[in-house]
């Protein structure tokens, strides 16, 4: 009797609450930290970034309505459906060669992560905004609103606690995400749009592409509608998105992809990664009669 | 009233006259600017000729009178103050306790009250802005952003909840010519109060008051380095931006200016403010209170001859009020007084360069070149001097360049809306976002307005208001970073 | 009138004539204050100010005697300087008849606060009678108060009628309609009653923000209410409304000050003292103090000037 035949995955990336392959038909192959064949990932292109930004801009409205009561219930079932899958995020981590404790140490500080941020659906306005004593008859009062969509650039490292710690604060505040995900590791990512599916945040919210991050880099800086970047790449790369950037005064946030970045630190989470993707609104109004 | 409510017309059976028959005289404000005939550059507390010995002239944009020679900056100059910046900073400043910082703070804001008249003076003849501005807003309001800044000295670990906050050391600010001293006070006051020092290069056309402040700097006793000014044009200001010792940069200018700071820094880790460009949308519901929708209108776009980057200039009418909105403008238009900035009864002073006027003149040109209906006050203007009219372009649709190019000047284009989804849609559409005015009697579409509306700063039934405590900064190409409130402090810290 | 038996609501009101920003407006007339009026223009001001002077005692200790002197003040302000004379003494209607004595047939016209002033709590009947009565004795001018209950409760009907029914009891005498504007408390009320006054009285009558007697009198920001519903009125039908505002201007700056929002506001044609008057009686002394200093170059001190009477 011959042993079973199993059927592989083929891993599609999570665009628009669908799962993709790439418009090109392009793929590359992802192998395991042996350089043993594990799949053909979707090499996507400058089209899908664009794609998914569509998605995300139908996605956009409606999120950034939720309630922050909503939303947090929303994170936090992405924590759960994570949590629901250790093994298999921890499967996914140990292709790139850690240790099944190092991989699972990461899935569950990537978990913490997402619950931290559940936490802060409804509390970091409190902290950001403000009523603002002025000097006249007028009630005066900052509120945040998210920026838009924010394009995320995953640095090829801890591919999942990264990513999620780069997607996280962006969507708290009602931002919608265009991600790259680790281009040496994308099937941490592959497998983050499968739990992302089964949890109960919107499709479009979380856009995850898989590819080559220098062929992406241009249309990431140059693409006017997204409004923020956040992520970790090299100096090359910084520059390139900063130039592109210039075009429409996008915001950017960038770590050093060449320098250790601590992504497990509590200094990597909080009220300052939200802060740096929200915008601040602040309306006057005259108190009379 | 009654009918022009209820209609779209417009019939008067008369008009008022606004006539000669009690003509105010003459009012000018005779205080003394206290002006030197060559202003130097102000570096480490002193004032230093510049390295190359060059010098530029500076005129009264309301006579065309040479006022005086100010000191051109070169990189030598920049890096001079760079280093004293940066000196003041591990030396003084830094290790300062905020008690003390804040001190100082509360002694330039005296100061600046103390010399207040002579400022207002010296503004209005550099910058051409109406003397009751400069004295009645531009020069309290300056005192009042040293005033809030100095008492957030002492209170930094308030701003950022378990986080430590820090200075980022020499901040190299470049500020706009519109209101040259009072975002000076913008720019330096929450800088100084987080602990950085700074070197500021003021507008090439405005510089008088920032080098005064300078004098304000060593009356108060202010550690040399800690406020450095440089003077000087363009080059001067991308030599402060790129200099390698400022570690944050902060720009109030033009869009375009923005982006090429933008680019300048694109291979370095500065952190960036940008107050950029607007063409703000003022939104005039048809329940607004219409004579104070008319004030925030006036004020909105004639306010400091209009060089405002959040001047209300695109003038958003809901339709069946529109005839009626037009009425009370063109006769509120024809009582604002153009003249003279120095005297205390003009309401619209003097253009602030040729240049400006150009394109000003330029813009209004394209205006009636593609067919907008133009409304000019018939004022009397001075033979010398950069002057233009109040103007007001009714029948402008959105894509006219005078509804999309930011004019920067007092130059208002009315175009009209059905519902609060169009006005919205029309409000929102430009690659601007700094501000925006919204004009109704009910409170639920104020609100909701405000939230649909992408600007970082919205004025709900007034329009042009400002305050130390109030975040200001805007959404898209108007810039990031916000100026003002606790908002604004936190992008002069470093949050650990 | 065939309207509905319900009372007109405010609302409906308002969305006829629209609402204030009460701090929009307290802005708009801050500016007044920073104009600047100098030399001939301020001369000018004076002047002008001193001609729309309703020279006004209104005190139970009135007397023959008191208003004798009101009346020579008012026919002659100054003992030099060619001083205009005021546009009327205002005065109760009991003085009328004494009034008389000293001022008819000069350019000075006697005012006579009639209507039960200055509540207005007396029966219509009564009030009515107080005005013909006032009229007789040679009131050309009468100042009534409006019934401020009925406007509150949404009586608009009421109260127009009993202006409408004044306005016939003075016969060719002119009406001033005094609103007590701080009874009524807000801008938005302040704009009502001027309209609803203003569509029953004749053209060149006067709407008038005080009677003087209560907390608050006229101020910058309910002068400017009024004038601007008397410009949306004139603009609308034609119909040219004069204005008074009384009680609380003591100064010659504060009437100057009037006077700019008058200039800025309604323009030459509302700069006469048919069509703009001050309640006032210390104030015509400081307007002359005033004129009397740019005459002399030199500050005045307060004795030189008869009559300096204290209150409205």
């Amino acid at each position: 009797m011959s042993a079973r035949l199993t059927i592989t995955k083929t891993p599609k990336c999570y665009v628009g609450g669908a799962f993709i392959r790439s418009e090109s038909g392009r793929v590359f192959e992802l192998k395991d930290h042996k350089g043993e064949f594990f799949a053909n990932v979707p090499l996507c292109s400058r089209k899908d970034l664009r794609n998914a930004v569509e998605a995300a801009a139908k996605a956009g409205p409606g999120w950034a309505k939720r309630t922050a009561f909503n939303r947090g219930q929303i994170l936090y079932r992405v924590a759960e459906m994570i949590e629901s899958r250790v093994e298999d995020m921890a499967g996914a981590l140990m292709l790139g060669g850690v240790t099944k404790a190092a991989a699972m140490k990461e899935v569950v500080a990537a978990v913490e992560r997402i619950v931290h941020y559940a936490g802060w659906t409804d509390k970091y306005e409190a902290m950001l905004g403000s009523v603002n004593p002025v000097a006249s008859a007028h009630f005066n009062f900052t509120v945040t609103e998210p920026m838009g969509i924010i394009g995320v650039l995953a640095p090829d490292e801890r591919p999942l606690l990264a990513l999620v710690s780069l997607i996280l604060p962006a969507i708290t505040s009602g931002n919608c995400v265009v991600a790259l995900a680790s281009e040496t590791q994308p099937y941490p990512a592959i497998l983050l749009g499968e739990m992302l599916a089964v949890s109960d945040l919107p499709g479009g919210v979380v856009n995850l592409l898989t590819g080559k991050r220098a062929e992406m880099v241009p249309t990431f800086a140059t693409h006017e509608h997204l409004r923020a970047i956040s992520g970790a790449v090299n100096a090359e790369q910084r520059k390139a998105l900063r130039l592109g950037a210039a075009e429409s005064v996008k915001r950017v946030r960038l770590w050093k992809a060449e320098e250790a970045v601590d992504w497990e630190s509590d200094a990597m989470e909080g009220l300052e990664e939200i802060r740096a993707l929200v915008e601040c609104k602040t309306t006057w109004h005259p108190v009379g009669g | 009233m009654i009918m022009a409510r209820a209609s779209n017309k417009t019939n008067p059976a008369r008009e008022l006259v606004f006539g000669d028959l009690w003509e105010y005289d003459a009012a000018p404000e005779t205080a003394a600017p206290k002006l030197k005939k060559r202003y130097d550059l102000f570096i480490n507390g002193q004032f230093v000729a510049p390295k190359k010995g060059k010098y530029f002239t500076t005129i009264n944009p309301g006579t065309e009178v040479k006022i005086a020679d100010i000191a051109l900056g070169g990189a030598a100059d920049v890096d001079a103050a760079c280093k004293a910046a940066q000196k003041a900073f591990t030396t003084v400043w830094g290790p300062m306790p905020g008690k003390e910082r804040g001190k100082y703070l509360y002694r330039i804001a005296r100061l600046l009250q103390d010399h207040a008249r002579e400022f207002a003076v010296a503004e209005t003849m550099d910058g051409g802005k109406p003397i009751k501005e400069s004295r009645d807003f531009d020069l309290p309001m300056a005192a009042a952003h040293f005033f809030y800044h100095a008492g957030w000295a002492d209170k930094l670990p308030y701003l950022a909840a378990g986080r430590q906050v820090a200075p980022y050391g020499v901040v190299g600010q470049v500020i706009p010519w519109n209101f040259p001293l009072l975002m000076l006070a913008w720019k330096i006051a929450p800088a100084l109060a987080a602990g950085n020092c700074v070197v500021l290069k003021p507008a090439e056309t405005t510089s008088l008051t920032a080098l005064k402040f300078g004098e304000i700097c060593q009356e108060a006793g202010l550690p040399p380095g800690v406020v450095n000014i440089v003077s000087g044009a363009g080059e001067t200001g991308a030599a402060v931006i790129n200099h390698p010792l400022t570690s944050k940069v902060a720009f109030t200018g033009s869009t375009e200016v923005g982006k090429l700071i933008m680019r300048s820094l694109a291979g370095t880790e500065k952190k960036m403010t940008l107050e950029l460009g607007g063409k703000a949308a003022n939104i005039v519901f048809e329940d607004a209170p219409l004579d104070q929708a008319v004030e925030g209108i006036i004020n909105g776009i004639f306010f400091n001859q209009g060089h405002v980057c959040c001047a209300g200039s695109r003038l958003l009418v809901q339709e069946s009020v529109a005839g009626e909105v037009l009425a009370r403008l063109k006769r509120r238009l024809a009582t604002l007084r153009v003249g003279d900035p120095l005297d205390k009864n003009t309401d619209i002073g003097a253009i602030n360069s040729k240049e400006q006027l150009g394109k000003i003149t330029e813009l209004v040109k394209a205006g009636v070149a593609e067919g907008a209906e133009m409304h000019q006050s018939a004022c009397q203007l001075p033979a010398k001097g950069f002057y233009f009219r109040p103007t007001l372009f009714a029948k402008v649709s959105m894509s006219h360049r005078i509804a999309r190019e930011e004019i920067f000047g007092p130059v208002l284009s009315m175009l009209t809306f059905r519902t609060l989804e169009e006005a919205v849609e029309k409000a929102n559409n430009t690659p601007y976002g700094l501000s925006a005015g919204v004009w109704t009697d009910k409170g639920s579409k104020i609100l909701k307005m405000s939230t649909l509306l992408k600007a970082g700063v919205v004025w709900a039934n007034t329009y042009n208001k400002f305050d130390p405590a109030s975040p200001f900064g805007g959404y898209k190409e108007s810039g990031f970073g916000r100026e003002g409130g606790k908002q604004g402090l936190m992008d002069y810290c470093k949050v650990g | 009138m065939p309207v509905a038996k319900s009372p007109p609501s405010f609302r409906r009101l308002f969305d006829d004539i629209g609402t204030v920003d009460a701090v929009g407006i307290e802005e708009r007339v801050a500016k007044y204050g920073t104009r600047s009026v100098k030399k001939k223009a301020k001369v000018f001001g004076l002047r002008l100010a001193v001609t729309m002077v309703d020279l006004t005692t209104l005190e139970g200790k009135d007397t023959p005697g008191k208003v004798a002197s009101l009346c020579a003040k008012a026919l002659r302000p100054h003992d030099v300087g060619e001083i205009p004379p005021t546009a009327a003494v205002c005065v109760y209607p009991a003085m009328v008849r004494h009034a008389a004595k000293h001022v008819k047939g000069t350019a000075v016209r006697i005012a006579s606060v009639a209507t039960a002033f200055p509540s207005g709590q007396a029966p219509l009947k009564t009030r009515l009678a107080e005005v013909r009565a006032a009229v007789a004795d040679g009131a050309d001018e009468i100042d009534m108060v409006i019934n401020r209950g009925a406007f509150l409760s949404g009586e608009f009907g009421l109260m127009q009628d009993e202006i409408a029914a004044v306005v016939e009891a003075c016969g060719a005498a002119t009406l001033k309609v005094i609103l007590e504007t701080s009874e009524l408390e807000t801008y938005d009320n302040i704009r009502a009653a001027s309209f609803l006054a203003m569509r029953v009285i004749r053209p060149n009558d006067f709407i008038k923000t005080s009677t003087g007697k209560t907390s608050a009198n006229a101020t910058l920001g309910n002068n400017q209410v009024m004038l601007e519903a008397i410009r949306d009125h004139f603009l609308a039908t034609g119909v040219p409304i004069a204005m008074k505002p009384a009680g609380g201007i003591r100064t010659a700056k504060q009437a100057l000050t009037f006077l700019i929002a008058v200039k800025e506001t309604m323009g030459d044609e509302w700069l006469n003292n048919g069509r703009y008057r001050f309640g006032a009686s210390a104030l015509l002394n400081d307007l002359v103090r005033q004129l009397e200093k740019e005459r002399t170059g030199a500050y005045q001190a307060p004795w030189n000037f008869s009559e300096a009477s204290e209150g409205y």
